[in-house]
């Protein structure tokens, strides 16, 4: 007797034989396509992590030759003496504290806006919106400067003034929020209403309805619009170029100090190390977004299909 | 928002309203003020200024500047790279991740319209390259693109008898491995973006087109594109705003910051170049204005010329 699961099974493994038999050759074409753009969107990367175990006579070889030894010590240097170590922290506590920051200020910016009626709101708004289509590269000179006078300030000066991470911080902040004010608030008037008024009526105030029920229920979206933070500060080279100048090396963040150790590497520099030092920065993201892609890639297109 | 919300019924109600309404734009705005807003307005005045790194007081000018950029040859230069880089790289990058998309979704075996075997594999390695910083994009293609035979791609040509390629240091190649590398990076977003669009067209829609006889060219074309047209556009303008703000690929990969010999530089070097290498300020306000208004002419062009019927489903 054949019970409802072995059919089900049977009728499955039918199916997939059937599928196979019928590969058509423009299925065969199709993967032929899509394996050479893999090749070529893997090729580089591995080619880098077996560069960076390499000795520097290796390099300098053949470039498709393996390894003979690996070479962990090149990993050793860069991290050490190429500083990368370094650079790594300062990006982690900067993207750390400018997204925190962002996704704060962008969401209580945000929630007001999108369900609050005021005289000026469609006008902040908008202000606020309109940021989304200038070039950066326009502010850069106020920009320098604007930071520059923060630093005169008295007392917070010191902490937010040129080539210091917290001034890195506030601007990245600030160019962070037209587009998660535009996203959250798209988001949050999307929320129902009823859930926020019962707790109105419970006698909950507006700040504690904001972070213990219109948040949780934003989750999604917050989500998202986090993950496109981290990467886009993460990624951020522009404005840590001109914010932290050549005297602050020690502030500087990974994209930075990498592109500097290879702009300024001559004929005696430590390539080997070079290639541990791009492994290093690019490993993380690797493994970061392997765990995560549904969500990465979700958070990256979700502006462009709102 | 229909109605007034019910906490505005009592005077005390409306202002702890307003204080709250205060309390949580102030920050924000106080911030976006400072750092964003009063750059870009005050960039507008700079570049109507001689303000240069020297000079304490900068003097109104008024459009001197702007006349001064109409004669800077190497300024044009950098503008017709980010013109070239305007078509080019929204062209290959979106007919690229169309073609990778359609296969994905609609180019499996078997009856009906279904995507390949493995294509969730395929989405996650295309998009990587999308979660690198451009600066280690940079360097990463910087060796790559070595011009012995320690270069990625020159090896196998030095190995094969051939003339090794100065990618990056022939003025007449230079220009071509920058559109490389940002098409390179920027396919598998639009390939995800894309397939997202695709997946929400209804499967009837297909089966209806293949009853009627229609092969798998004449899918694409008739069916695919029309309803996946709306997100083209967006990719287009998403492309072409990205491809007038190239910056960090072009300073960090080619020799000099743009060269060899000013083949490769875009306006934002230029601008970067002239603020803080040069340190003439107003000089390099008034190239940001002029990419201001390319940016802004860009978008309101882009959108009037791809506004097309949409298709309703």
């Amino acid at each position: 007797m054949v019970t409802q699961a072995e059919k089900v099974r049977l009728s499955r493994g039918a199916a997939r034989a059937r599928r196979r038999l019928s590969l058509g050759p423009l299925s065969g074409l199709s993967h032929v396509a899509l394996l050479v753009w893999t090749v070529l969107v893997v090729v580089p990367i591995v080619w880098t992590f077996l560069a960076s175990v390499k000795s520097e006579d290796e390099i300098f070889g053949n470039a498709w030759a393996l390894p003979e030894t690996l070479r962990w010590d090149n990993w050793a240097r860069a991290w050490e003496q190429a500083s990368v170590g370094r650079y790594m922290l300062n990006s982690v506590v900067v993207v750390a504290a400018g997204t925190f920051g962002t996704m704060l200020f962008g969401s209580m910016a945000a929630y007001v806006l999108a369900r609050y009626p005021f005289r000026g709101n469609r006008a902040i708004y908008l202000l606020f919106v309109s940021g989304l289509a200038f070039p950066v590269y326009l502010a850069l000179t106020p920009l320098f400067f604007v930071v520059q006078n923060m630093g005169h300030l008295p007392l917070i000066g010191q902490f937010i003034g040129l080539d210091t991470r917290g001034g890195l911080v506030l601007v990245y902040i600030a160019y962070s929020l037209p587009f998660t004010v535009f996203f959250l608030a798209a988001f949050f008037r999307t929320l129902p209403h009823a859930v926020a008024e019962a707790a109105f009526v419970d006698g909950a105030s507006h700040s504690r309805v904001f972070f213990q029920i219109m948040v949780p229920m934003a989750r999604p979206g917050i989500v998202s619009i986090t993950i496109f933070n981290v990467l886009g500060q993460w990624n951020q080279y522009q404005i840590p170029l001109v914010l932290l100048s050549g005297q602050s090396k020690d502030k500087w963040v990974l994209t930075q100090g990498i592109a500097d150790i290879s702009t300024a590497a001559g004929y005696d520099a430590d390539w080997a190390a070079l290639f541990a030092a791009l492994s290093m920065a690019i490993l993380p993201m690797l493994i970061v977004y392997t765990i995560f892609q549904r969500q990465i890639q979700a958070g990256l297109t979700a502006g462009a299909l709102k | 928002m229909g109605a007034r919300s019910p906490f505005t019924m009592a005077g005390r109600a409306s202002f702890t309203r307003a204080r709250f309404i205060a309390g949580f734009l102030a920050v924000p705005v106080l911030l976006y003020l400072v750092y964003v807003i009063s750059p870009y307005a005050q960039a507008f005045y700079i570049a109507m200024t001689n303000w240069r790194g020297v000079n304490a007081s900068p003097r109104f000018v008024g459009l001197e500047n702007f006349q001064r950029l109409l004669g800077d040859e190497v300024f044009w230069t950098a503008v017709g790279h980010n013109g070239m880089l305007l078509v080019l790289l929204p062209v290959l990058t979106i007919a690229i991740a169309l073609f990778f998309a359609f296969l994905l979704n609609a180019g499996g075996a078997g009856r009906g319209v279904s995507g390949v075997f493995g294509s969730g594999f395929y989405r996650v390695v295309f998009f990587f390259p999308q979660v690198l910083a451009v600066a280690i994009v940079a360097v990463l293609f910087q060796q790559v693109f070595r011009p012995d035979k320690s270069g990625m791609l020159n090896a196998p040509l030095i190995a094969l008898g051939l003339e090794p390629i100065g990618f990056l240091s022939n003025p007449n190649v230079a220009f071509w491995s920058i559109l490389g590398v940002l098409v390179w990076q920027a396919v598998g977003f639009y390939v995800v973006l894309f397939s997202a669009g695709m997946a929400s067209i209804p499967r009837e829609m297909y089966e209806a087109a293949q009853i009627d006889g229609a092969g798998r060219g004449r899918l694409f074309r008739h069916v695919t594109l029309p309803l996946l047209w709306d997100t083209v556009q967006v990719g287009w303008i998403y492309l072409g705003i990205a491809a007038l703000d190239v910056f960090a690929i072009v300073w960090v990969m080619t020799a000099e910051h743009g060269g060899p010999d000013h083949s490769t530089t875009v306006m934002a070097a230029e601008i970067y170049r002239n603020a803080f290498q040069y340190f003439r300020f107003s000089y390099a306000s008034a190239m940001g204005v002029v990419l201001f208004f390319f940016t802004v002419a860009f978008a309101v062009l882009a959108l009037r010329l791809s506004r097309r019927e949409r298709v309703e489903f």
